[in-house]
């Protein structure tokens, strides 16, 4: 299928044209090794559009000061540029309020800072936290931490065969105890997209605040924190067309009012004398040191680039290319996909029989296609599968049908190789 | 498809197919087990020695081909060898995978020497030579248990 027939037949009526969002893609264009780049390893890292790129440029170039800090014209033109961002990423996620968007360095850091600060103060000994078998170790290891600390009980809820939370279980691991539940929106290994506004509401009938980890799911679907009702929800700037280094965490601003800072430093303080300091508002109490002021500023020239492409259109060609990605990858001979949730999205996580995820990368990469291979950071998920890696090709709106076609063709080759 | 040829020769995908010396072995003189945690592969080694020689040698695990072809390659190249000799042989063959300055291959390397193709595949060295890491592994700590009775 040529990309052409795809926009027709994907598309039927409407205006997505994915050459046209290709061309805003410059890395698509080159050719590593002397051929096209066939990119689908969007759930590590997406690639960054002219928009960005500009963004990043004409601020270093034109708009670089300090921020919240100067007088001069220049550094108020930069605080802001930042505080634009700021509010353009609220809109995005539709907070109520700029402030309750804090900059992160990624959603690590988000997950962190919620466990560093909520979680030590919220959750003591005995206590219990929840997450569940599909997490990302970012979304595992922190709560861990934690729990080791206040010798508090991280509890697991886990998914069936096809890669769905168990509800019932979920349910039935809420008690009196629990004192925050931390789950992930989609699935990075499976590409299952949870029921997040289901979930939210579980807890909430018993008390229980939720963070949400939002790294897979904001590429992929409008994400109205209100309406889902989470108390946290993070992501990161680098998996939403953005620079590396930036991300942001969204709380509700009752907690973050309530919550102790995370780090000590500048800008976190409205007074500070060696007897006592007095610390900051939210969002800027959590915002310790010279911000990656670039990075917001960038972050904030992404997700405006999304919403120009919009959520219905990219939703729309995403789902096209899972649908005919799935039926491609099952035409090749002893793959099985592991993750086959009736709600996911974008990623086609496979083990080819007889054959490592890494001879398949390493082949694969041969031809040209840059998969993931490993355990994608999600070493529970193997365990629950009974496998020691997986292949995974994940997508995003600059996709195409041949590049799944050319995967299928690389997947043939290995198979070529190891009969 | 000659540079993967390179890659995977035909010697890799038998021993990948059908690897020698698997299995576990009883009343080993030394163990280890390695991890590659990039990849998800796992490999235990066992050893007899006497009087200082490698008498047997087993592995068991799972991996890449590659990281399964160099175990099953390595018990055969260090069997009869004295635990010196396979010390050097190590060198040798961390050479091979790394050193891309290095035109020629090595003669007492063997068989062994099929792996010469890992060292345009910097993401894949490592699976070459986690065997031979497990293996100084178990050398080292029952020297060390050696030297401290």
């Amino acid at each position: 299928m040529t990309s052409a027939a795809q926009t027709d037949s994907v598309h039927p009526g409407k205006t997505f044209d994915v050459e046209r969002i290709r061309e805003q893609f410059p890395i698509l264009a080159s050719k590593p090794g002397g051929r096209p780049l066939v990119y689908l390893d969007n759930a590590a890292t997406t690639q960054k559009p002219h928009a960005v790129l500009d963004t990043l440029s004409r601020y270093y170039a034109s708009q670089n000061a300090n921020i919240h800090r100067g007088v001069y014209q220049l550094s108020q033109d930069a605080t802001q540029a930042y505080e634009d961002a700021r509010a353009a990423i609220a809109t995005f996620l539709h907070a109520a309020e700029p402030a309750e968007i804090i900059f992160t360095r990624n959603a690590t850091e988000g997950i962190n800072l919620v466990a560093q600060t909520f979680g030590r103060q919220q959750v003591g000994e005995g206590d219990e936290v929840v997450i569940s078998t599909m997490e990302h170790h970012s979304n595992i290891v922190p709560w861990q931490m934690l729990c080791e600390e206040k010798r508090a009980r991280l509890r697991v809820v886990p998914i069936t065969d096809t890669g769905e939370l168990m509800l019932d279980e979920f349910v039935a691991l809420l008690g009196p105890r629990t004192k925050l539940v931390s789950l992930v929106h989609m699935s990075n290994s499976l590409g299952t997209v949870n029921p997040v506004r289901q979930l939210v509401e579980l807890a909430h009938a018993r008390d229980i605040p939720v963070l949400i980890d939002g790294s897979q799911a904001a590429y992929h679907m409008p994400v109205d924190v209100q309406a889902i009702g989470c108390d946290f929800y993070v992501v990161t700037g680098h998996k939403l067309y953005g620079p590396t280094g930036i991300g942001a965490l969204y709380g509700q601003r009752r907690w973050l009012d309530a919550m102790p800072p995370y780090q000590g430093g500048g800008d976190m303080i409205s007074s500070v004398t060696f007897e006592r300091t007095t610390y900051n508002e939210v969002p800027h109490k959590f915002e310790a040191g010279t911000p990656h002021i670039a990075g917001a500023i960038g972050l904030g020239a992404a997700v405006n680039f999304i919403s120009g492409v919009g959520f219905d259109a990219i939703a729309s060609h995403e789902r096209g290319l899972l649908e005919y990605g799935t039926l491609a990858l099952s035409g090749v001979s002893g793959l099985r996909l592991i993750g086959t949730a009736r709600d996911k999205a974008s990623i086609l996580s496979f083990v080819l029989e007889g054959v490592h995820a890494h001879d398949v990368g390493t082949i694969v990469d041969t031809e040209g296609v840059a998969i993931r291979t490993g355990h994608h950071c999600t070493q529970p998920v193997m365990d629950r599968y009974d496998v020691p890696a997986t292949s995974r090709a994940s997508l995003a709106m600059y996709n195409t049908t041949g590049e799944i076609d050319q995967l299928v063709a690389a997947l043939r080759k290995v198979r070529e190789v190891f009969g | 498809m000659s540079d993967l040829r390179e890659l995977y020769q035909e010697v890799i995908l038998d021993h990948n197919r059908s690897p020698r010396n698997f299995g576990p072995l009883e009343d080993a003189d030394l163990r280890a087990d390695g991890h590659n945690p990039l990849c998800g592969d796992r490999l235990s080694i066992a050893v007899k020695v006497s009087d200082g020689v490698v008498t047997d040698v087993r592995f068991e695990g799972s991996g890449c081909a590659i990281s399964k072809a160099s175990a099953s390659l390595m018990t055969e190249g260090i069997k009869g060898k004295t635990l010196d000799e396979t010390e050097v042989l190590f060198d040798r063959f961390h050479r091979l995978v790394t050193d891309r300055t290095v035109s020629t291959v090595d003669p007492e390397l063997g068989k062994l020497a099929v792996f010469a193709g890992v060292r345009d595949y910097p993401a894949r060295v490592k699976c070459a030579i986690l065997a031979w890491h497990t293996l100084r592994a178990a050398m080292t700590e029952s020297q060390e248990k050696v030297s401290t009775e």
